[in-house]
């Protein structure tokens, strides 16, 4: 086995391993709890993918983080820790709903698409001041981008509350609902929307970019080393601050299909922590837009399961939440093993190969 | 533990089968097995609105022949539509009880509208005929007489003369409460004032401590609340030695030395209403609504300091709401800007939708409606 093809059975094994052992470590905490470590099992499973309609649950749930986990991860390569794609996903949703005040969108396809358009727009450009303050007034973007999303959340809620209020929404202030012919459907008759589609074109189109053209990959220099790319000619700012906006515009899409798909209007209910748990997703995935895609889908199956299980095993809500810390915490520690797993028979000349991590901030 | 709780499902279901195949139905009394599921917006322990909830759950489940699922937790997203369809196809629930405000519109309408067998049963929205779909519904009570009776005893038991009132948001059915425990106090002394913050959202922890602190420090002496979840209010009030008056569920436990009384849900009727229907396979009650009288709503126990012609004033006026003969929103009332509200002469029942419309804050609150 040469060194690459051990490379990457080390990348399939080692979450899978670090899966088994959450399973596993979740198995005893329901023990402990005088309930059968089996039982939770299978129920994961049957919840999570066990049937169509299990995976229609899963993949709905993914649908909005792998656009959040973008907000994360774009920036991430450029050597950004953003962690405010709420505050964009909010932004995002009231420019979506907000744009029908300004002027009627054709109701078809292009007026979706308008919307969908102003959401990304207003997401970009929330994220893009953080990079903004970050590259020209040296402040910190993550402190900057979560306090940001507070701004933007309270932002939201003044006009949701205030000028946008639909005078018929009593009890539940939201913005005038949306023309029947700008919502967005599912896919083929199933309970998935579109939203999907867009995380998984956005995904796979911005780890290509990434990953195969010049631009993506001055991104990842900048991100790897601030000063070498500058030294070698590379407009680091501008750089940055794109970064920033692209990963903006994907949280604050996924603010307008939330919109269009499921809420039809902008309201509190758009507050549900999306946007904070695209960092997780993110993180896992080690800020790699192709691995958000699966990641994301776990994390939609740890919802779905989670539903399944709370109704069946009368466990409270913060079970799968312990699964997931399980999960997440070895599949991070599990990087300590890279490089060792399949050591004794990898050529021992060849140095242990490293991977980039979550690249750090540089002072 | 988990093994033993299938077994007596399956037995349950065993049973219900042989019945039904036996053709001895008439032994079920046409109260036919029933899976009902009951989702929560929060936890199932938060002292307060979701607690309220899960306390009727937990005595409906001891009802032989209905077999209750339930969820916690759950944001008004696509999530609480997938626990929806999940508890229909996966545990076969034919009545469910969506009991956030936010699940109404769109997702109950969008599920029920997927699932016309299923019978939908919402709390706290306005199921209007011809609008919403006849396999769905809403129930509420009127808690604001329960509201009033805070009133009347917070004003008895103030010696500062000011109250505090700590909401959510300036929503009609916040406004409400807020107006009817003012009125409540104003009626043992007028000089009365209720202070009211707005916190912005329904779980704000750290603004609400914030808010009671303030509160406190601007000699208020005595606090009710429109939270979710009224524990850090409580617990705070207490610990700065004010009295406090709850608000959906008995939070008498976290402060027995400050706890007066309180407003508390009843669900359990409507909730037995709702389900006999469903079992008898009458129409399903589509707009449910009541308060103290047809005890949808009940008044926490006083607590011991709370003073004789205290329990006796609210006992006085709790009887002629139980008896259907007193009404709170009646002219004249004035807003707190002075303007007339209800000219003098009108009455409002408490059934009359136009209260559930309310956008003022009357004559006594310190606190503005404004966004």
């Amino acid at each position: 086995m040469n060194a690459r093809t051990a490379d990457t059975l080390e990348s399939v094994a080692l979450p899978l391993l670090a899966m088994g052992g959450a399973l596993l470590l979740f198995g005893g905490f329901i023990w402990v709890g005088g309930k059968s470590p089996v039982d939770a099992w299978t129920l994961l499973f049957k919840g999570a993918f066990g049937d169509w309609f299990s995976w229609q649950n899963s993949l709905q749930r993914a649908a909005p983080l792998m656009l959040t986990a973008l907000c994360v991860a774009i920036p991430a390569r450029a050597g950004l820790v953003v962690i405010g794609g709420e505050g964009a996903l909010v932004l995002g949703g009231l420019a979506c709903a907000t744009l029908p005040y300004l002027f009627a969108p054709p109701g078809n396809v292009f007026g979706s698409a308008l919307l969908l358009f102003a959401a990304g727009l207003a997401g970009a450009a929330w994220i893009a001041l953080a990079g903004v303050l970050r590259q020209w007034r040296g402040v910190n973007e993550t402190i900057s981008s979560l306090l940001l999303a507070y701004i933007a959340i309270a932002l939201f809620k003044h006009l949701v509350e205030g000028a946008l209020r639909d005078p018929a929404s009593l009890n539940k202030p939201s913005t005038r609902p949306i023309a029947e012919a700008l919502l967005i459907g599912g896919i083929g008759g199933s309970d998935i929307h579109w939203g999907l589609a867009f995380g998984i074109v956005a995904c796979v189109a911005l780890g290509l970019w990434l990953f195969q053209t010049p631009s993506g990959f001055a991104t990842r220099v900048v991100g790897g080393n601030a000063r070498a790319a500058l030294l070698v000619g590379l407009p680091g700012a501008r750089i940055t601050v794109a970064a920033c906006a692209i990963g903006g515009a994907c949280a604050g899409l996924a603010g307008g299909i939330e919109v269009l798909a499921v809420h039809t209007s902008a309201n509190a209910s758009l507050i549900a922590g999306l946007g904070y748990a695209g960092i997780l997703v993110s993180f896992v995935a080690r800020h790699n837009p192709w691995v958000v895609m699966p990641v994301a889908v776990l994390f939609g199956g740890f919802g779905a399961a989670g539903s399944l299980l709370q109704r069946r095993m009368d466990v409270p809500d913060a079970s799968v939440l312990v699964l997931q810390g399980f999960a997440f915490l070895l599949i991070l520690a599990s990087e300590a093993l890279r490089g060792k797993l399949f050591v004794a028979r990898a050529r021992p000349v060849s140095e242990p190969a490293t991977v980039p991590i979550a690249p750090q901030v540089t002072a | 533990m988990a093994t033993a709780e299938f077994n007596r499902r399956d037995v349950l279901k065993g049973a219900g089968a042989a019945l039904a195949l036996g053709g001895i139905g008439s032994l079920a009394q046409a109260q036919a097995p029933i899976t009902v599921g009951f989702i929560y917006v929060g936890p199932k322990d938060d002292f307060g609105y979701n607690q309220a909830h899960a306390e009727a759950v937990a005595e409906i489940k001891k009802l032989p022949g209905i077999k209750a699922v339930e969820e916690e937790n759950v944001p008004e997203t696509t999530a609480v539509q997938k626990t929806m369809q999940g508890m229909i196809s996966q545990d076969g629930a034919t009545l469910l009880f969506p009991t956030s405000f936010g699940y109404f519109d769109p997702h109950m309408l969008a599920v029920a509208g997927k699932n016309p067998n299923v019978r939908f049963a919402h709390c706290g929205g306005m199921w209007t005929e011809g609008k919403h779909p006849k396999n769905t519904g809403s129930f509420f009570g009127y808690i604001d007489e329960c509201q009033y009776l805070n009133g009347v005893v917070a004003g008895h038991m103030s010696k500062s003369r000011k109250l505090g009132f700590i909401a959510a948001k300036p929503i009609p059915q916040v406004l409400r409460n807020i107006n009817a425990f003012t009125m409540g106090a104003r009626s043992v002394d007028p000089s009365i004032t209720t202070t009211v913050i707005f916190t912005g959202d329904w779980s704000m922890p750290v603004k609400e401590a914030e808010a009671t602190n303030s509160l406190a420090d601007q000699g208020i002496d005595v606090f009710t609340m429109h939270v979710d979840g009224p524990k850090v209010i409580v617990e705070t009030a207490a610990k700065r030695g004010k009295f406090v008056c709850g608000y959906h569920a008995s939070q008498a436990k976290l402060a027995p030395a400050a706890y007066l009384t309180g407003a508390e849900w009843n669900w359990i009727t409507a909730y037995k209403t709702i389900i006999d229907a469903a079992r008898t396979g009458k129409p399903h009650p589509n707009f449910v609504r009541g308060g103290l009288k047809e005890g949808f709503v009940k008044p926490s126990p006083y607590g011991s300091m709370v003073s004789a012609p205290a329990k006796k004033a609210a006992d006085d006026v709790k009887a002629a709401m139980l008896k259907g003969s007193f009404d709170i929103f009646k002219g004249p009332l004035k807003d707190n800007a002075g303007k007339t509200i209800i000219e003098a002469g009108k009455v409002f029942k408490q059934t009359d939708p136009t209260l559930e419309g309310m956008n003022y804050l009357v004559e006594g609150v310190v606190g503005k409606t404004g966004a």
